[in-house]
């Protein structure tokens, strides 16, 4: 959103909008930017309308209103067959009466490629999600994971800029799932392919791409690169549908020196950082603090933390991590994580403790 | 389990009983109850289906009643040289009239004569006429018969009333199935029928090229239809599906008189055309009566067959599938025409054999509006079985329709395979 305009534009929505029945608007007002080469994600709860923008992309969709133009050129009136964008379908999508090698070769039979080009390229596609030995089979014979594969080889046998995934891994069990991201980032990225990627999976999205673009109530909510999008969340909505997050409601009391001080519902005064443009003296907000930047253990709480009287309602032991619901200013869902090291207490229900985080952890946002 | 496979041998039970006789033994009381509920089915068809079929295959090449109405004629017969053109001699124009005296007592000689006047006109009448003659004869007192039984009816003097007699006087016959493919059996062997009596085998190539002429119309006027089904919303979709199978909800009788109505020379196809003055009041389109009326009739009627199995198939082709091919480059016919329209395939060759199937066999519509030309081979077996009463021969073109349908069915198993047709 906050994006200039730039020279090496590839993919671009401009003031797009999207309605249905004329009534009620899908998409309201969506202006994204994408470079080339970029792996863009977008990430939404259903009904956010990620997906239409994506098929407004493909062009199975028409925008309402707003121009949607890739490599500079408004494609709004370009039937979705002369786009020259690959795709792959949630479903998969394979053809059912061909063979995977047929498959593959449909969209080289339709630009009328040769047919020795055309045993070359499918061959080359195969080999590069390594399928090669799969070509006289039928889709119905490979397993979900297998059918993922052809599918993406089909969407880049012929080398498309673009390629568009919705929700391609949806139907695979979850490490088959965490396999096929990392392949599919390594190879949109070894290809150098612009790829714009749809799920409502946060891990998938955190993981795989570049930037990721939340979407909500037909908006972009933020776009951003992980790390910023898990650390800075820009409104309450982003903070709650990425990762876990703790909220504390209150009213800002006033604003000194970049930090807020809030006045909770139960009285207590927190300091934060005041982030969305809503948080003035005088109006409610909600305050996140991520689980991990929670700390009880008094050795550990840093210097210049604010600190909160606690009871732990709930220990949970994870392996890796210990998870402690606790009661805190009168919110009984606070969690937080805690790294199982050997020196740290394990906490039992009933149990008062402190917890303390640093100011800058802890973010004012919209009510 | 470790203790039993160390043995050799059957795997044994718990209680020392081999496995599989105790699997079932377990699973008799089972198979008892399963098959205690399809019995009433299972019964049903067979009464109502094998049965009928199996008596009527039977009835086409059973042919007792020659043989069991004069048996010591026919057994004599065997001596007799049919083709030495000459009369047989006194032995067995004797044995005849034993035969005969005895049938005309259990009035069986003109069951006998409408028989063989299937195979040669004028027996009927010969036995019948001949039979109160016979009556007064003595077979112990009255020899030699051989001028009395001539006398009686010149035609006992013809050569070729005893060939009849010994052709057909086998107990199973194959003479219905040679007079079904306009063939007759003689005694020099099976020879075809003279030419004007040359009918079924056009009515059979009628009855097939008609048949296929409907299945491809109700698929051309069904596929589109059911494309409509598969695509439209929910809503418009149940209402053209009501459109779909109203013609269900009315008597086939009604809808093929209404065509009539609607197809005939005063007709209101007819009129409307005149009135517009697209046709000249004198030269009114011909359009039932004929074979355009069966087909345009049948067509209608057969339509929701086709349409019906189209429609559940193409429901099952998700539309990702054409947005698929579209992505890839694909222009709008191509991906109907190389995605689409292959796995549509499956739904065509269903509601193609239902559609021929049901037409092969089609009888009040043809007979309808199919007038002389437009009839089917049905309408000549309905007339056989109600009208001439040879149900001999009506059974020979049953069996043939029955063996011409199986034949169909295997080489479309053959060619498309059957495990592409699909009816949802």
């Amino acid at each position: 959103m906050a994006d200039t305009e730039s020279n090496d534009a590839f993919v671009e929505f401009d003031r797009v909008q999207k309605s249905y029945d004329g009534e009620i608007l899908v998409v309201k007002d969506l202006n994204l930017t994408m470079p080339r080469g970029e792996f863009l994600t977008m990430l939404g709860p259903s009904g956010s309308g990620k997906t239409t923008c994506l098929m407004m992309l493909a062009g199975f969709e028409t925008a309402t209103h707003g121009d949607i133009r890739l490599g500079g050129t408004s494609i709004n009136n370009i039937p979705p067959h002369k786009r020259g964008i690959g795709m792959v379908f949630q479903n998969y999508a394979l053809f059912p009466h061909m063979t995977i090698a047929e498959n593959l070769s449909f969209p080289l039979e339709v630009r009328k490629m040769g047919k020795s080009d055309r045993e070359a390229k499918i061959k080359r596609a195969l080999d590069m999600v390594e399928m090669g030995a799969f070509g006289g089979r039928r889709p119905a014979q490979l397993s979900g994971g297998q059918q993922q594969r052809i599918a993406l080889a089909r969407a880049l046998v012929f080398e498309p800029e673009l390629v568009l995934m919705d929700e391609p891994l949806g139907a695979l069990d979850k490490q088959l799932r965490e396999k096929m991201q990392f392949e599919i980032t390594n190879l949109a990225h070894n290809l150098g392919i612009t790829t714009v990627y749809v799920t409502h999976d946060q891990t998938e999205a955190l993981t795989m791409s570049d930037r990721v673009a939340v979407f909500d109530d037909g908006r972009i909510q933020q776009l951003d690169p992980p790390d910023t999008l898990y650390e800075e969340p820009q409104n309450s909505f982003v903070a709650q549908f990425i990762g876990e997050n703790n909220t504390l409601e209150g009213v800002v009391k006033e604003i000194n020196n970049g930090l807020a001080l809030v006045e909770l519902d139960d009285g207590e005064l927190i300091d934060c950082k005041p982030v969305h443009e809503s948080v003035k003296p005088g109006a409610r907000t909600r305050v996140s603090i991520r689980p991990e930047r929670v700390e009880y253990n008094k050795d550990r709480i840093q210097e210049g933390a604010h600190t909160l009287k606690a009871v732990v309602k709930e220990f949970i032991y994870m392996g890796d991590i210990f998870r402690t619901r606790l009661s805190v200013a009168g919110n009984d869902e606070f969690i937080i994580k805690t790294r199982n090291a050997p020196d740290v207490e394990r906490l039992t229900p009933g149990q008062q403790i402190e917890v303390g985080w640093l100011p800058e952890d802890c973010r004012a946002l919209d009510a | 389990m470790t203790d039993t496979s160390t043995q050799s041998g059957p795997m044994l039970a718990a209680d020392g009983t081999p496995l599989k006789k105790s699997l079932a033994r377990a699973l008799r009381l089972q198979k008892m109850r399963a098959l205690a509920l399809i019995a009433p089915l299972l019964i049903f068809v067979l009464v109502s289906f094998v049965i009928p079929i199996g008596s009527m295959l039977f009835r086409s090449v059973e042919n007792g009643s020659v043989a069991e109405t004069l048996p010591l004629t026919v057994a004599e017969l065997q001596n007799w040289d049919a083709t030495s053109g000459e009369l047989p001699d006194e032995a067995l124009y004797a044995a005849f009239t034993t035969d005969m005296v005895a049938a005309i007592e259990a009035k069986k000689h003109t069951r006998l004569g409408s028989r063989l006047n299937y195979e040669h006109t004028g027996m009927s009448s010969l036995f019948r006429k001949s039979g109160r003659q016979i009556k007064k004869l003595d077979p112990a007192a009255d020899a030699p018969f051989k001028d009395k039984i001539i006398d009686i009816d010149k035609k006992w003097g013809d050569v070729e009333t005893w060939q009849v007699i010994k052709t057909h006087s086998v107990k199973y016959t194959n003479g219905y199935f040679l007079n079904a493919i306009d063939m007759q059996r003689t005694v020099e062997g099976a020879k075809a029928q003279p030419e004007d009596k040359q009918i079924l085998i056009k009515l059979f190539q009628r009855t097939l090229f008609m048949s296929m002429v409907i299945t491809v119309s109700c698929i051309l006027l069904g596929y589109p239809v059911a494309w409509l089904l598969a695509n439209l919303p929910a809503r418009t979709a149940n209402v053209l599906m009501i459109l779909v199978l109203l013609p269900f909800w009315t008597s086939l009788l009604v809808r093929t008189s209404a065509w009539k109505v609607m197809l005939q020379q005063q007709g209101v196809i007819n009129e409307v055309l005149v009135w517009l003055g697209i046709v000249a009041d004198d030269a009114r389109l011909v359009m039932i009566n004929n074979q355009l009326g069966t087909i345009i009739a049948m067509t209608h009627i057969l339509l929701p067959f086709m349409i019906l199995p189209m429609y559940s198939v193409m429901q099952t082709i998700k539309p990702t599938y054409l947005r698929a091919a579209k992505s890839m480059g694909a222009t709008n016919w191509t991906a109907f025409w190389r995605v689409y329209f292959p796995l549509s395939v499956p739904g065509i060759g269903a509601g193609s054999i239902l559609v021929f199937i049901l037409s092969i066999g089609y009888y009040i519509t043809p007979e309808i509006v199919g007038g002389t030309k437009g009839v089917f081979i049905s309408n000549r077996i309905a007339y056989h079985i109600s009208s001439s009463l040879n149900w001999g021969l009506a059974a020979a073109l049953g069996t043939i329709l029955l063996a011409v349908v199986l034949v169909l069915y295997w080489a479309y198993d053959k060619i498309v395979g059957i495990d592409n047709v699909k009816l949802g």
